[in-house]
Order: structure tokens, then sequence, then C-alpha cells
């Protein structure tokens, strides 16, 4: 089995959250739920991150972060995205600046839904993002990691080009 | 000869074992008093071998090469402490292995990094003085610098040295990167800093910290067991239960205190070095 499903570390970010979901992830943290007995640390860098908790829907302003920082964290990551802000846009979703859920940005591997979403909830879905994580690792080992990163610059690509186009290429 | 290379060889071994065991008590035991279930005690493992898993990533070349120099100069002071080497030899192979830290973190060039190599070299400055008091107290009790003479005197130097004993434990703080003097890097999920100065380390660069860490807790707590050592068994019985006990007491005002800032950590330090650390010398001066 692969260490990394015994010891992942997280990185949360919130997008336009309405701060409920983020109270909840932090909800994990607390002696209630205490996610350290799982080896889940909560750490401030996405270098060190192996799990990408996102809340809250991405709009114009923050894509370019969310993007950042998926970028940052070392292969093998997954990306979990709390709330149905995070999944679909949520009651955000026709605002005028909203992109969507984060899935419009960066690859999501596993939606925990709920408004806001319960701390079982997200639990659940870190656990369940173990399994993608342990099927990244062994996709890892055989091809090397570059040519994974390829492939997932391709998902990204089409909606990113388009908006790099638009705004006229200011990044 | 012989008893030295197998202390040093068992140093080797045993050592990351120790020192991974305690990371994970101290995880373990800060979980409890916040009543916490916590991580397995193996969690410290998991950790490293995680990291060696994960994708090779550096922003220059050379820091790789700088943080596997800390690794071995770190190694290499323990080892000398084992050998029965020069006390104050140690002391400077562990203060080339921690610049080495921080030229690694300076080389990344990142902001958050260098503000933590920059807090990692205040905390330096503060703990030194400290560490080369209590080499000097040895020399002035035992007439000895090397760490051989040291561990098989004829008297216990504990109580002759209280002062230093104390000073030191302040200063352990500081070296174990515990809660009020956790400035440069921290354990613990304070974020202000992104993860001070380890933010560029990725993957395995980050587990040879960590393993760079077991063996250095375990040789500073080596000098804890210094002040026991009075050549009888019960003197190693007392200097390992005290090893234990301040292992202990770390733990618990990690989880008493909150972060100070670093002038508080640098005074503190310098005045626990000053007051402590040279009255004591002051009276061993007059005693021998
Ligand atoms: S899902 Fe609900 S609670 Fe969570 S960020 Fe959106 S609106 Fe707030």
């Amino acid at each position: 089995m692969a260490y990394v499903t015994k010891s992942p570390w997280v990185v949360h970010y919130d997008g336009s959250s309405c701060n409920g979901c983020d109270i909840e992830v932090l909800a994990c943290l607390t002696p209630m739920y205490d996610v350290e007995r799982f080896g889940i640390i909560n750490t401030g860098n996405p270098k060190h991150a192996d799990v990408f908790l996102v809340t809250g829907s991405v709009n114009e302003q923050n894509k370019d972060v969310v993007k950042q920082i998926y970028d940052q964290m070392p292969e093998p990551k997954v990306v979990v995205a709390v709330g149905i802000c995070a999944c679909s846009g949520g009651v955000f979703r026709d605002c005028y600046n909203i992109l969507g859920g984060v899935d419009t940005v960066i690859p999501v591997d596993c939606y925990v839904p709920g408004c806001a979403a319960r701390p079982e909830a997200i639990i659940d879905g870190v656990v369940k993002g173990l399994g993608v994580l342990e099927a990244k690792r062994a996709a890892m080992l055989e091809n090397p990691p570059a040519k994974a990163e390829v492939a997932e610059e391709a998902i990204g690509e089409p909606a990113e080009a388009a908006e790099e186009i638009e705004e006229g290429g200011n990044s | 000869m012989v008893f030295r290379i197998i202390s040093v060889v068992a140093y080797l071994v045993l050592a990351p074992i120790l020192g991974c065991l305690l990371a994970g008590l101290d995880r373990k035991l800060s979980a409890k008093m916040q009543r916490r279930v916590g991580p397995p005690i193996l969690q410290p493992y998991y950790d490293v071998r995680k990291l060696f898993e994960k994708e090779k990533q550096s922003p220059t070349r050379f820091q790789d090469f700088y943080i596997i120099a800390y690794l071995v100069f770190l190694i290499g002071a323990g080892a000398i402490f084992f050998a029965g080497g020069d006390l104050l030899l140690v002391i400077f192979t562990e203060t080339i292995g921690s610049a080495f830290l921080i030229i690694a973190a300076y080389s990344s060039n990142s902001p958050y990094a260098e503000v933590g190599a920059e807090r990692e070299l205040l905390q330096m400055m503060a703990y030194e003085p400290m560490m080369l008091l209590t080499a000097v107290g040895f020399y002035m009790f035992h007439g000895s610098f090397t760490v051989h003479d040291l561990i098989s005197p004829d008297r216990m130097a504990f109580l002759p040295m209280i002062g230093l004993f104390l000073g030191f434990l302040y200063i352990l703080t500081i070296k174990f990167r515990k809660s009020p003097f956790d400035l440069s890097m921290s354990h613990h999920a304070h974020q202000e800093l992104v993860r001070g100065i380890t933010t560029e380390f990725v993957g395995r660069t980050m587990g040879w910290i960590e393993i760079s860490h077991w063996y250095e807790n375990v040789f500073i707590l080596g000098f804890i067991f210094l002040f026991f050592t009075n050549g009888s068994v019960a003197g190693c019985v007392i200097g390992a239960l005290v090893c234990i006990a301040a292992y202990f007491l770390e733990v618990l005002i990690d989880n008493c205190f909150a972060r100070m800032k670093w002038q508080f950590a640098f005074k503190s330090a310098w005045i626990a070095a000053i007051v402590l650390g040279m009255v004591n010398i002051f009276i061993l001066q007059l005693m021998f």
C-alpha cells in the first residue's frame, strides 16, 4: 500500500465561499473529529500538500490563484471540491463574475456536495480521494511524472486558452 | 577503540529509529493533551516514506546538495559525540550543518523561505552562547572537553552545574523547535509564513530534513545525559530518565504557549545564558 494514503497533507483554499464550508473544514481539525488520527495535517504550503481542498466557487479574480496552487503541488495529488459552490457554483452560479465549480479551472477528483458540507462528509470525501491518490501513485510509478503532467495540462487547457484570448493574454 | 566504533554504528542505526519514535510519541502526547485521539505512533515514519514517494521538485539544482550536506554534518556531529570526541567539535559541526540548512533556504530565492532562514539565524544566535557555555562548564568541572572523559567521570555534574542545566533546558525549546520559539518552522498548523524555512523543500528533500531532525534530537538529548552520568549504572538510569522527563516537559511547553516574537526568544535566551550560565561558571571558577 502506498504511504501517501497514510499521511495525506491538506492545503485548503477558500474560493468565493460564504465561509460556511471553511468553518466546517476547520471543524474537521477539532478534537471532535480530529482528522490527524488519519495522519492528515492541514499545511499552508501547496508544495507539501497531497490533497487540495477547495471551498467556494471559482471567479475571474481567483482562477489564477487556484491554478497556481494546483500547479505547485507535487505529484501525486488530488483535488477535493467541498460544498455545492465548489462542485457547481451553487447559489452563486449566475453571478456575473463566477466561472462555476472548481472543475472549470482544474481537474477535480472528488466532489463533496452540501451547503454547508458536513465535517463527516468532508472526511469521507478526503478518504475517497485517498483511493484516487493511490491510483495516481501507481500510475506515476509506471510512467514518469513529466508525462502525467502533460496529460493534466491537456484537461485544463481549452478553457484556459479561451480565457486568455479574451483577456488579451495579460497573465 | 572497538567500543567507540560500536557506539557510532549503534548511533547511526538506532538514532533515526529512536528519533522517529520520539517524534511519534510527541504527536500522540500532544493529541492527548488536547483531548484528541492523535495519529499512530509511527506517523512520522509514514510521513517520511510518503515524502520519498512524491515527485522530485526543486527550485535550484543546488538545494538538494545543501540539504544532503546538512544531513551529513548533523550525522557527523552526532557521530563525534557518540565516538567520545570533542564537545566543542560537536557543537561547531552541528552549527555548520545548520548553516547549510539556512543556505539551502536562501538558495531557493523564495520570500517565505528567506524569512524563515532569517529567523533560523536569529534562533541560532539565541541558543549558541548557551551551548558554548555548557561546554565550558563541563570543561571547568571535569577538566576536559572530550565526551569520552565526560561520560565516565567520578562525580555527577548536575548539582554544581545546575544553573547551566536550567539554561540548557531553556534553549532546548529552541533547539527542538517547540512552540514559544518555533519561529523558523513549526510542526503545527501555524501558517503565517507558509512553512517558514522549509517552504521550498519538496518531497524527498523534506524527507531528508525530517531524518536529520531525528538524528539531531537524539544527540541533543545526549547533552542532557552528560549532566547526570557519574560512571555508575545509577547515574545512567537517572540520566535516561531525565532525558525522557525533559522531552515530556518540552511537549508540555509546546502545548501551553503561543508563539512569541523573535525579540523575546533572543533576549530571554541570552538572559538565561548570562544569568544562569555565567553565574554558574563563576561559581565553578571559585569552587575549583
Ligand atoms: S456550499 Fe453553502 S456553505 Fe459552502 S460556501 Fe457555498 S454557500 Fe457557503
